[in-house]
């Protein structure tokens, strides 16, 4: 019988195989079919080998779908289950598309016996995991939560599933799902009518218990706090109630449960001693001799720091995490460094480096790149000072220079051309590396790099001259490739440049050495050793050219990058990745730059291949929604294609054009087509750089939504991002200016100055000089408004980077509307204030035409987003509008002002407003600024109007409609 | 998603019963077993049933000869996962009674049926022992 089974599914499979076209192929499984339907033991045959053999986009699927609709339509349960099992497996677009009503009717059918119905709920899940957009789950949260009230625990599981999915998506939708959870738990773990059946060595469904535990976790908070508690007594009960067991069986299914427990009360967060009862659970585990309770010890302790800030108790156990990085097992090794890499910070950054490079000479292949990559992110993440960042790389290079990718050292480079301090450690230390018998390649490559740029800074220490320096470079040149050769002709270059006076021993040497490459195969080499040769010749001029390499500009670390791009999506966003990115929001929403102390700034950067996808996006998210740190000018794009021009450009040229004197040009010419295009950051002109920073987003439109709103970006740069946080109460406003140096260099030279309105009384506080690296700083700034005015305050502010000098004038969103603060007024008070004020100057009215035309709706919005608060019904006249609001200054203290607009429905460009208030320059000006509110016309433009250079050349163009200006002009 | 695939591989390496739950094409499918394979066996008994691969997690469990490897996502509880292939081999003991490779082998259809009854795109549907073995019991008692 076994066997006829058997021979049924291998006649179908290669009668399959042999099949010449579709048709034949359809003829055959519409055989199938046919007797799937005679024998109901062929059927079960027939779907199984469909589920496993064809995938979702198989073209005959398309044509049984017919016969799988009849199947689950129809009477039979054991087709139903079948249909239902095969379309639960592979079930596509079409299937969704012409079976996702039937499979959702089963699954909430009285009719149907649990054994349907669970199959219902998965097939429905797979439609819906699949295609969102086909499966109707509108109103699906009410039958959801009467599907939980279901007591088959088979169904209940499946519809757990489904329910998890649903939730991952939208959790908002079904919070009455949530009650309903908490009760299953409460059943299980209470061993409430729970069939034996369901029992696993004593435990009700531990599967389902840990589904339902899943499905709370999609759920950012639970307000209610009788279910809080009924919840929080559930999880108690499990944390505290789990022991260790003989039974093996019973133990992993006690410990599924808890480390479940765990990860639901990370979640909620709330209960404080909860939280440490987890630590405490969490640092026993991770020090138990039983492997496997001992990696998921590590894995959760790894996810708490990612959910919560425990760093400090997680601190307590980094001996015994150490220890398991050096565990037999390599599933260990890799928790273990993963946990490490997240509780890093510049508190223990140094002994975890200093851990991981120790290892790294006796870690096995498997774990070597990704253990040099962390140790190099974490050297450039916390060091505490950059010359240890240096001695890292640089012992990263010696002892694993096969798994050192060419990112790493070009970052270090990048760091050591950026910071004029760090250059004649790097040189130094470049060059005792070379003194060491076995060098890697790579250590070659560094070193003749930042001996060419730097080796004149040591010229007075023994072994240092550039004779020797040549020497010891020169030695290494028969054993390397062909990419560090064009290194070390470059090298020669720089060595030669920079001996002065001439050594002409060491001259002939070197272009010797030019000569003899000069016909080498590879054609970059061959160019390299031309353009030098002939370069070197010209003496003096040869000085500008190969003078040291610009500052690099400021990017992404490209290994935070990589690391990130190793990451692959998983089909359901997990718990924690939502979970972070809520965070993110909500920090977002009190503050407005990155105000995290610097050992969090990058909070779930776990570039592990598992933990990746969660910690990749969470971060992405971070970057998008506030906007610093690793954010960076648009080279960043492609950044290590870009880095390597940079490094290994044909030549590492410099200066301005004009030092190429006419006689020159032709020597060049050939180099030039190069450069220009690989690599023209390097040849461009300081005063073309100074010019090249490019604000990032719209001036304008920051400064237009920060007058609507208290928190903000005002200015944002390649180097600088500032932001803008107010308050404000009656006539005082308090704004607080955040610095953010985007950099890992410092910005020096900060100037800010406040142009202050002659109505605003404004002081800043000191802003300091220089901007450490990555730092922020606070400056806060008081505001006191004296009169009503709509002019603005001005923020002149100015930076070097560099050689890079920047200067920006910024419009600080100080404006009339921030001391306007709404009042509700009611006819019977309204009418005689309307009246009391008769007339010019107390009451003006204006026709107002040019108005953007915007409907009463829309410019009742527009008027209470100013704080002109619309009283509906007030007018009898339904096309009229009437605000009111009180206005702060110390000239006219608290004054309440009416606002009157009368629009034309025929004509929506044109309105007459009146203006009343107690004090007849308010009138005016709040008149005025009503009038530019609703006039204004978003430019579509950058439209810096501030910024002077751009600003004259808009004079002659405006001027040319008017007949005094072109009269000007001819004159 | 959940459980990826199910792989019961012998002490030898070959494949005895493999079910998929994501869509793999057959070259796909061998190259993965066999780097799967080659990673579980190797382990010791006091590694942990844990083994990272690519970008999923492999749970695995050793009976006798046969190896039960179950590919889940990172953030699939493990230890579940863990009971869970003990639950499925405590249903096919039962069916079988003391079940060994050649039960699998030999009635590999049941095996699947089993499975099926148990996993279904990924995810546990049932876990009840009577539950999945009735229809099997019924398709023995028709033929």
């Amino acid at each position: 019988m076994a066997m006829s089974g058997m021979r049924g599914l291998s006649v179908f499979i290669s009668d399959i195989r042999n099949c010449q076209n579709k048709e034949q192929e359809r003829l055959r499984v519409d055989k199938e079919l046919g007797n799937i339907r005679n024998r109901f033991k062929n059927e079960k045959v027939g779907y199984i080998v469909t589920s496993c053999m064809l995938n979702e986009n198989h073209d005959f699927l398309r044509l049984i779908i017919n016969c799988v609709r009849n199947d689950i339509i129809g009477r039979n349960e054991t087709f139903q289950c079948l249909a239902l099992t095969m379309v639960g497996n592979i079930g596509g677009r079409e299937f969704a598309e012409s079976l996702a009503p039937d499979v959702q009717k089963l699954l909430i059918s009285s009719s149907c016996r649990p054994l349907v119905r669970k199959k219902a709920a998965l097939c429905l899940l797979r439609l819906y995991r699949k295609n969102p957009d086909v499966v109707n789950v509108d109103g699906w949260s009410d039958r959801m939560t009467q599907l939980l009230d279901e007591r088959d625990l088979g169904v209940l599981t499946a519809v757990m599933s489904l329910l998890v999915a649903l939730v991952s998506k939208n959790y908002d939708a079904y919070w009455g799902c949530l009650p309903k959870c908490v009760r299953i738990l409460e059943r299980l773990s209470r061993n409430q009518d729970i069939p034996q059946d369901y029992m696993y060595y004593g435990i009700p469904s531990p599967w389902l218990q840990v589904k339902t535990m899943r499905a709370l976790q999609y759920f950012p908070t639970i307000e209610d706090p009788n279910i809080r508690r009924s919840l929080f007594e559930v999880l108690q009960r499990i944390l505290m109630g789990t022991d260790i067991v003989k039974n093996v069986n019973k133990n992993n299914a006690s410990h599924a449960v808890l480390f479940e427990a765990l990860a639901l009360v990370m979640h909620l967060d709330a209960e404080k001693e909860m939280m440490s009862q987890c630590v405490a659970l969490l640092g026993k585990f991770i020090a138990v001799r039983e492997p496997n309770i001992r990696y998921l010890g590590l894995e959760n302790m790894t996810r708490m720091l990612m959910v919560i800030d425990v760093q400090d108790i997680i601190k307590k156990h980094q001996a015994q995490i150490i220890t398991s990085l050096k565990d037999p097992d390599i599933s260990i090794r890799r928790r273990a460094l993963d946990l490490l890499y997240g509780m890093c910070d510049v508190t223990n950054a140094k002994d975890i480096v200093e851990e991981l490079l120790q290892y790294l000479s006796t870690a096995d292949f498997a774990m070597c790149e990704e253990l040099a990559l962390k140790a190099a992110i974490l050297a450039e993440k916390f060091a505490p000072d950059l010359s240890w960042y240096v001695d890292v790389i640089l012992q990263l290079i010696d002892k694993a220079g096969d798994f050192v990718s060419d990112d790493i050292w070009y970052r270090v480079v990048q760091f050591v051309t950026n910071n004029d301090d760090l250059q004649p450690y790097a040189a130094v230390k470049a060059r005792e590396y070379l003194d060491k018998p076995a060098l890697h390649e790579t250590m070659v490559k560094v070193s003749a790099y930042i001996l060419g740029e730097y080796s004149h800074l040591l010229a007075r220490r023994p072994g240092c001259s550039p004779k020797e320096i040549f020497s010891v470079l020169h030695e290494k040149l028969p054993t390397v490739s062909i990419s560090t050769i064009a290194i070390l002709l470059s090298t020669y270059a720089k060595i030669l440049m920079h001996t002065q006076p001439p050594d002409p021993e060491l001259q002939d040497h070197i272009w010797a050495i030019f000569n003899k490459y000069e016909s080498c195969i590879d054609a970059e080499i061959q160019q390299r050793a031309v353009e030098y040769f002939t370069l070197s010749k010209k003496g003096v001029a040869l000085m500008d050219i190969l003078a040291e390499m610009p500052k690099f500009p400021e990017r992404q670390s490209a290994l935070i990058k990589k690391a990130e791009d190793t990451e692959i999506d998983t089909a359901e966003q997990s718990a924690i990745k939502l979970r972070a990115q809520q965070q993110q929001h909500t920090s977002n929403a009190l503050v407005v730059t990155d105000q995290r102390p610097a050992n969090r700034s990058l909070p779930v950067k776990v570039p592990s291949i598992n933990n990746n996808a969660e910690a990749n996006t969470a971060d992405r998210g971070l970057t998008e929604v506030n906007g610093t740190l690793s954010r960076v000018d648009p080279q960043s794009a492609t950044p290590s294609a870009d880095l390597l021009s940079d490094l290994l450009g044909p030549l590492a040229i410099e200066g301005p054009p004009s030092a190429a004197a006419p006689d020159d040009q032709n020597l060049i010419s050939g180099l030039e087509g190069v450069s220009n295009s690989s690599d023209a950051l390097a040849l461009a002109p300081l005063e073309e750089q100074s010019n090249s920073v490019q604000p990032i987003g719209n001036i304008a439109e920051r400064f237009r939504a920060l007058c609507l709103k208290d928190s903000g970006v005002l200015y944002e740069d390649p180097y600088i991002q500032i932001g803008v946080k107010a308050e404000w109460q009656a006539h005082h406003g308090r704004l607080v200016l955040f610095l953010g140096n985007k950099n890992t260099s410092p910005l020096v030279s900060v100037q800010a100055l406040i142009l202050p309105p002659s109505h605003l009384k404004m002081e800043l506080s000191l802003v300091p000089e220089t901007i450490p690296p990555r730092a922020q700083v606070q400056c806060p700034l008081e505001v006191v408004n004296l009169r009503p005015s709509r002019d603005v305050a001005v923020l002149d502010f100015s930076y070097k980077f560099g050689t890079i000098m920047v200067n920006v004038k910024l419009r600080l969103p100080a404006v009339l509307n921030k001391f306007l603060q709404p009042i509700s007024v009611a006819a019977e008070e309204f009418f005689p204030q309307w009246r009391s004020l008769s007339g010019p100057p107390l009451k003006l009215q204006e026709v107002v035409r040019g108005v953007k035309p915007l409907s009463l709706p829309e410019m009742a919005n527009l008027f209470n987003s100013f704080q002109l608060m619309v009283t509906p019904g007030l007018d009898p006249n339904p096309n009229n509008l009437v605000a009111s609001t009180t206005f702060y200054s110390e000239s006219t203290r608290a004054m309440l002002c009416l606002i009157r607009v009368e629009t034309d429905p025929s004509d929506r460009t044109q309105l007459r407003m009146t203006v009343a208030s107690g004090d007849p320059l308010l009138t005016f000006e709040l008149k005025e600024f009503i009038k530019e509110q609703l006039v204004s016309i978003p430019t579509p433009s950058p439209m810096p109007a501030l910024a002077p250079p751009q600003v004259q050349p808009t004079i002659p163009a405006t001027g040319a409609t008017d007949p005094g200006a072109i009269l000007a002009g001819l004159l | 998603m959940g459980i990826r695939f199910i792989l019961l591989v012998n002490k030898q390496g070959q494949t005895r019963l493999a079910q998929y739950y994501e869509y793999l094409t057959l070259e796909q499918r061998r190259a993965l077993e066999g780097e799967i394979v080659r990673k579980c066996l190797a382990r010791t008994e006091q590694q942990c049933s844990f083994v990272e691969h690519r970008n999923y997690k492999v749970v695995y469990r050793r009976y006798a000869s046969l190896f039960f490897l179950v590919g889940v996502d990172n953030d699939e509880n493990e230890l579940a996962i863990l009971e869970f292939i003990h639950l499925l081999v405590e249903t096919m003991d039962r069916h079988f009674g003391n079940v060994c490779e050649l039960d699998i082998m030999f009635h590999l259809e049941k095996a699947h049926f089993m499975l099926e009854e148990m996993v279904m795109n990924g995810c546990i549907v049932e876990t009840s022992k009577q539950n999945i073995l009735t229809p099997i019991q019924l398709m023995d008692k028709a033929s």
